[in-house]
């Protein structure tokens, strides 16, 4: 396999990135990157390293790095976790950071640990850090409960000052969010399993209204909204496909849909395969309006789809 | 009346859907069985996750019917709580 770290990679423009992803010969990994500067986003980070952990540390290979900011590499924890050596010293920590360096979480008990121990890092008021805790619980939980990813999911997190935007990262490289959601429901291609994902109340574990009594089908939804609400970008990759919601401009008001592809979005299915999910998302600090009325609307949309689709399977009475 | 004191078992945030789901089973269940009225005091959360409330209430309105919400009070919730409860009550009745 090959990854080719670029110059920038974010969610906007990370699609070159993907599609220079090589996943042949699974048992190697070739890591280059670019010469000058990398800057990427914690999605292409967590996709490194959970990619980076399949691999044995022997066989993975990596080019000496020249670009002025590896240092970013370093401090986000990519080779202690893959557990290579990076050849980069750090002098000094930047006491200022606002990161959560990569983290990998296998159960439960460590997500909660985990929740409590990243608000601190990322120095945010209580207002604001209730959408990001949200965020990260539901993206990790879908991994622990769906994945049956052996390595679990891989999470980081960077603050950008000059946006006010926290970016988010989480991969896995489990089953893939097709073999999840055609347990319940048909979806012939990836993207269209996508879809079926992001649409309120539907979730791989079963095809009844209301869920499982541990599954109601809200949970991407959820995050997508939230991504939408903020006006910023979401995007998921699942085997070939890529599903990417859109910034929304600023003069045009937000509007939910329980279709994903309603919404301002890119999406592609020629990507090389990804075994498992990836997901990105970025959240504006002070464009998340207050939490609970960022609920009321979004669990509007919830609520209605639910109805429509009972009433979908309504018998019609027949009149002879 | 069994009142149940949730932080010290799921913390500020809650969100563990394994807890939630051992609350419902072990302590909830019992104490509806017994013919018991039951209240979840939320005082010290600040807030929770939908699948949390999920995991702890949903399977009892599909089980015990909505009547159950008769012997269930919910306390000392903040708004953002209060929201996501209401939320999963309105959606467990609608389908």
């Amino acid at each position: 396999m090959r990854l080719h770290l670029p110059n920038s990679a974010f969610l906007g423009n990370i699609d070159p990135f993907l599609l220079s992803f090589s996943p042949s010969y699974p048992a190697r990994l070739t890591l280059t990157a670019n010469k000058k500067w990398i800057s990427i986003h914690p999605a292409v980070l967590s996709l490194v390293a959970a990619l980076g952990l399949t691999v044995k540390p022997t066989r993975i290979s990596c080019e000496k790095l020249e670009a002025t900011s590896k240092h970013y590499l370093q401090r986000m924890g990519l080779f202690k976790l893959l557990r290579i050596p990076s050849g980069i010293t750090i002098k000094e920590h930047e006491p200022a950071g606002r990161f959560i360096p990569l983290t990998r979480i296998t159960n439960s008990g460590q997500l909660s640990r985990f929740i409590t121990e990243m608000i601190p890092l990322l120095h945010l008021e209580p207002r604001q850090a209730t959408p990001i805790k949200y965020v990260v619980s539901e993206l990790v939980r879908n991994v622990l409960e769906h994945a049956q990813a052996e390595h679990g999911a891989i999470v980081s997190a960077q603050y950008y000052t000059k946006s006010n935007t926290i970016r988010i990262g989480i991969a896995d490289t489990g089953v893939g969010i097709k073999a999840t959601i055609t347990q319940s429901y048909p979806a012939s291609t990836h993207l269209e399993a996508i879809r079926l994902a992001l649409t309120p109340g539907i979730t791989g574990t079963t095809r009844r209204e209301g869920g499982t009594e541990f599954n109601a089908g809200a949970g991407l939804f959820v995050i997508k909204s939230i991504a939408k609400v903020s006006r910023d970008f979401f995007l998921i990759y699942s085997g070939n496909a890529l599903y990417k919601a859109l910034k929304n401009p600023a003069t045009k008001q937000v509007q939910l849909y329980a279709d994903p592809f309603r919404d301002r979005h890119s999406a592609r299915e020629d990507l090389p395969f990804w075994p498992g999910t990836v997901v990105g998302i970025d959240i504006t600090v002070d464009n998340t309006p207050e939490f609970t009325s960022l609920l009321d609307s979004i669990w509007d949309v919830y609520i209605k789809t639910i109805r429509e689709r009972k009433k979908e399977r309504y018998r019609r009475a027949q009149f002879r | 009346m069994m009142t149940l004191k949730l932080r010290p078992l799921v913390g500020v945030f809650a969100e563990n859907k394994d807890k939630a789901r051992e609350i419902r089973l072990h302590k909830i269940v019992p104490a509806l069985a017994k013919g018991q009225e039951v209240t979840l005091d939320f005082a010290g959360i600040d807030s929770a996750t939908q699948s949390f409330v999920h995991a702890l209430i949903s399977d009892l309105i599909r089980t015990y019917g909505c009547e159950v919400l008769d012997k269930l009070y919910f306390q000392n919730c903040t708004e953002t709580v209060k929201k996501i409860i209401a939320i999963v009550v309105d959606y467990m009745q609608e389908g």
